[in-house]
């Protein structure tokens, strides 16, 4: 059926079937040229974004949270509409009634919830907890399987982060969909999926499948509800640029108002909006100026999105992130850009709305894009601090051209793909257990295989890996069945209704898991082979210090010697992992990826052979440890281009930071040669980078004087935070990393 | 063929175009008073490195040079080393490396003359433009410098001319004039660098236990070196 809101669309296969993909392909514009046509921010963005910031200061005045709603559920009609300025917002929706106003959502776990109204002097009311007293949550749920072993991993924090207590996140709805097809066409698409079903064997997994598609389609009964709260008809498909960028958004804010996932990540829709932005502007209803217009607001909306954490959450995920991360630029399967006016659109928000943290705007780099675009990336990046980069010709011969990232660096096909989220495990504490036989001095608990503490006088490679290998194998197996356990658990309280309904019904899965202290491990395992390591045993007869004497190769200076321990432990880790089957048959990932929580598995990880000292924290994701770099900073990126994709498909994360004197001393130098690097460095095959072009200097004033710099964004790992959102800790290990600096 | 290298720096962007591995070169002819690696200057100093292995670790970096970059022969003073600098870039140019020499000029003979062959640009230091100051505060005449520079040019390899600009000491329009005209009067030289006298260095000659001659001059601030540049 034709809608006259695809007048002028080109294309027949994504009017037959739901395939976003097939309507970019027949639609999209590439642009080939530089930044120059974009426009400034009008006198309403402005007066709008000033309303913002006296917000942001007051959330900050207030500790970071500025108001709680503890007597309303969070869910797709719970709250009456809120705005910021009605007359002068074009696009609308808000997760509360009012703007930063933060809700409650005790579906993943009421004790979280609890904790965190406490936290900033709320109570939890009566009203929500006499509702979820007969109410089993994802948390109960996962407690009541969880095994003596699982709670004492989790103790020791050999694994740390885990989705059992919150919302899972990094799943990414394919919000265009409501844009392009409307609510009635998407339901009327379940249910014939839903009748489908009718055909197969009564087994668990169709009745699970049977009930989710019920779910589904109830909450896209919803999600038009909740727009016409609004205001909105979203029946239909959209009409034109205001309308799509609208509509994607309500798909959006269903999904934030429905779940407290960790990561709620965007998808890829500036390519999407471009093509209805270009029809507009040809038909003389849009300028360029109303089209940034139109960003401004949407990316403005994403800027006030907020959940309610703990403190303790905070540790690991600092600077309260929602991941709302858009997948920018990359290349197209037939050798076009899929860069738009408006891939450029949505960077310049860094500068009609000033530097941010969120939306997480994230480059897909290729050798192929346009150099005009490369350039205007990287001087995004040298004046904002604001973005990050994937290597988009690593990941399209695998996931195609229509993919986007959840979190950090978690690819996936756009409402093709979603993935179980599984924080990390410890390596380096594991390396620790392994050496005393099952005892991990931190926790002071005992954990894994019991076992004679290695007894010599020296560590030896051989015998150090003997050992560190049976623990790798119990870990892995333990890891894998926890986590069937939380997403079994969560599928069954707290099922992603909204967000599944914008998936295809027969959807692939990832299980995400993930390493930290792989630098540290690499380092360690390296001094017990190229130099001299004495364990030093407490008087309980417990290994907890080294003495390391002679040099030892490091991981960040290019030299295969250690490099390549670092590449095979990620390896060996994955290849552990895929001997125990998942839970839904998902594939087995892994991921270098740290967040924040580098700094907290530091601190819960004794001394270590590399002589990094009890309690200190590691370097974040796949970063080298800081400051051991030596041969500079292409020698460290080449380190972390050797750890290979093909084991840690859920991302390699690398955080790098070098000051502008040291990329060259002119602006276009600087650009040019950012430029460069990031060729390079992707031509390496690598997987991520996050580009700080500062100087320390800059940090260490923001330290001691964080009023001052209200909106200094910078990356830490896999996304970028406002500095003066970390705790002290977290800002003092930031600004101990490393900064390439001139020589 | 091996030499004495002090250190390689794997991102280089300021010496030469593009991004660059450079290579600094141990041993020093000079004593420049404004020297910012006093620890490259004993000849004996640093350690033994071998020309194929150093353009192996070069070649790791070549996805990263772009269409400009390449590598950087600096120091210290290569020329002091002439043969193993031709033989590093006779490697280098087989692997398709763009190569640049960072020097001073002071010296030129016939394997200067066959490592210039091997160089695709040359960032001459030069320190001062008056013969008086090269002799006070570097140690030779301003001359050979100029022969140099006579010789670059009579090769047409492209040249940049450089600059370390000390307050007392250059900072003049008068300096820049007379920097310009020896600019203009060759015509391999393609661009002029102005370079602010940096004291961050102090901490070498401390640790070295060496008189830091220009310790009490200032550093240039930023309206002097955009003033200067403007007459460039």
């Amino acid at each position: 059926m034709e809608h006259i809101g695809w007048n002028g669309f080109c294309g027949s296969a994504w009017k037959n079937e739901i395939n976003v993909r097939d309507f970019i392909q027949s639609n999209y514009k590439e642009y080939l040229g530089n930044g120059d046509f974009l426009a400034g921010a009008t006198e309403r963005t402005s007066g709008l974004m000033k309303k913002l910031q006296s917000l942001f200061t007051l959330e900050r005045q207030y500790g970071g949270v500025l108001d709680i709603d503890t007597a309303t559920v969070s869910s797709l009609k719970s709250f009456s509409p809120g705005y910021i300025d009605k007359e002068n917002e074009i696009i609308v929706g808000m997760q509360t009634n009012r703007p930063l106003k933060r809700s409650v959502n005790p579906f993943g776990g009421i004790r979280m919830v609890r904790q965190a109204c406490e936290a900033y002097g709320y109570k939890l009311s009566e009203k929500v907890e006499e509702e979820f007293r007969f109410r089993t949550t994802h948390n109960d749920g996962v407690f009541r399987a969880y095994t003596d072993e699982m709670r004492a991993a989790r103790k020791s924090h050999i694994i740390t982060g885990l989705p059992d207590a919150y919302g899972r996140g990094r799943i990414i709805g394919d919000y265009r969909r409501v844009a392009l097809y409307g609510i009635d066409r998407l339901i009327a698409e379940k249910k014939k999926d839903k009748e489908a079903l009718a055909e197969k064997t009564f087994d668990t997994d169709r009745i699970r499948l049977d009930e989710e598609l019920f779910q589904q389609i109830t909450f896209l009964g919803y999600l038009k509800e909740m727009a016409a709260m609004y205001g909105f008809d979203i029946s239909l498909p959209a009409t034109n640029a205001r309308e799509a960028i609208q509509w994607t958004y309500f798909g959006y804010l269903g999904a934030i108002k429905e779940q407290n996932g960790a990561a709620m990540s965007l998808g890829r829709v500036s390519t999407f909006f471009d093509i209805y932005i270009e029809r507009d502007i040809k038909n003389g209803f849009l300028t360029e100026e109303t089209a940034q217009e139109l960003i401004d607001d949407f990316v403005m909306k994403l800027r006030i999105a907020r959940h309610l954490r703990t403190p303790e959450y905070n540790e690991l995920f600092g600077g309260d992130p929602m991941w709302i991360t858009e997948a920018v630029g990359g290349m197209g399967e037939d050798g076009r850009t899929l860069v738009t006016k408006s891939s450029y659109r949505i960077l310049n928000t860094l500068y009609t709305l000033g530097s941010s943290p969120e939306p997480n705007l994230t480059v897909l780099w290729s050798n192929s894009l346009p150099e005009g675009f490369k350039k205007f990336c990287a001087k995004v990046s040298a004046d904002t601090d604001s973005i990050q980069y994937e290597n988009d010709d690593l990941m399209r011969p695998i996931y195609g051209d229509d993919y986007a990232i959840a979190c950090c660096v978690s690819a996936m096909k756009v409402g093709k793909q979603m993935q179980f989220f599984g924080a990390r495990c410890n390596l380096a504490k594991l390396l620790l257990v392994a050496i005393n036989g099952g005892y991990d001095t931190s926790s002071k608990m005992h954990i894994g295989p019991q076992m004679p503490v290695l007894d010599c006088e020296k560590l030896d490679f051989d015998e150090v890996m003997k050992r560190y290998e049976i623990y790798i194998e119990w870990l892995s197996k333990l890891y894998v069945n926890t986590m069937n356990i939380i997403h079994y658990m969560h599928d069954k309280y707290a099922y992603e209704k909204t967000q599944m309904a914008l998936h295809d019904t027969d959807v692939g899965r990832f299980m995400a898991f993930g390493v930290a202290g792989l630098s540290v491990v690499a380092d360690s395992l390296s001094a017990i082979k190229f130099a001299n390591v004495r364990p030093l045993k407490d008087e309980n007869g417990f290994i907890t210090a080294f003495e390391t004497k002679g040099n030892f190769p490091k991981y960040g200076n290019d030299d295969d010697r250690v490099d390549m321990i670092a590449k095979d432990m990620a390896h060996r880790f994955i290849t552990e992992l895929r001997k125990t089957p998942t839970y839904r048959n998902a594939e087995h990932t892994l991921s270098v990826l740290t967040i924040t929580s580098n700094v907290t598995y530091g601190k819960h990880t004794a001394a270590t052979p590399d002589g990094r000292p009890d309690g200190a924290p590691f370097a974040p994701g796949a970063n080298p440890m800081h400051n051991r770099e030596e041969n500079g900073a292409l020698a460290s990126l080449n380190s972390v281009a050797k750890i290979s994709y093909d084991d840690c498909r859920d991302g390699i994360s690398n955080t790098f930071s070098i000051t502008p004197e040291a990329l060259g001393r002119t602006e276009d130098e600087r650009i040019c040669n950012l430029v460069s690097i990031l060729d390079g460095y992707f031509a390496k095959k690598a997987h991520h980078i996050n580009v700080n072009v500062m100087n320390r200097e800059t940090l260490l004033k923001a330290y001691e004087n964080p009023e001052a710099y209200p909106n200094l964004t910078i990356r830490v790992s896999g996304y970028a935070v406002n500095f003066s959102k970390l705790s002290r800790e977290q800002q003092k290990e930031v600004i101990s990393r490393t900064f390439h600096e001139a020589i | 063929m091996t030499g004495r290298i002090h250190s390689i720096q794997s991102l280089a962007a300021l010496d030469g175009p593009g991004v660059r591995f450079a290579v600094f070169f141990q041993g020093c002819n000079l004593r420049c008073g404004c020297c910012h690696n006093p620890d490259t200057w004993d000849i004996h100093g640093g350690h033994e490195a071998s020309a194929s292995e150093l353009v192996e670790k070069a070649k790791r970096y070549k996805e990263y040079f772009g269409k400009e970059g390449g590598i950087t022969l600096s120091g210290g003073e290569p020329l002091l080393q002439a043969e193993f600098a031709e033989e590093i870039f006779k490697l280098s140019k087989e692997a398709g490396i763009n190569t640049c020499l960072d020097t001073s000029g002071s010296i030129l003979n016939d394997s200067v003359k066959r490592l210039l062959n091997y160089t695709d640009r040359v960032l001459l230091d030069i320190k001062y433009t008056s013969d008086e100051l090269y002799k006070k505060h570097v140690g030779c005449e301003m001359n050979k410098v100029l022969d140099f520079l006579a010789y670059l040019d009579e090769s047409a390899i492209p040249v940049t001319l450089r600059q370390v600009i000390i307050p007392t000491l250059n900072a003049s329009e008068d300096n820049i004039k007379r920097l310009t005209a020896i600019a203009n009067a060759h015509k391999c030289v393609d661009g002029t660098e102005l370079l602010p006298f940096k004291k961050m260095c102090g901490i070498k000659y401390e640790n070295l236990g060496i008189n830091f001659p220009f310790l009490a001059l200032p550093e240039p601030d930023r309206e002097t070196m955009a003033r200067l540049n403007s007459l460039l």
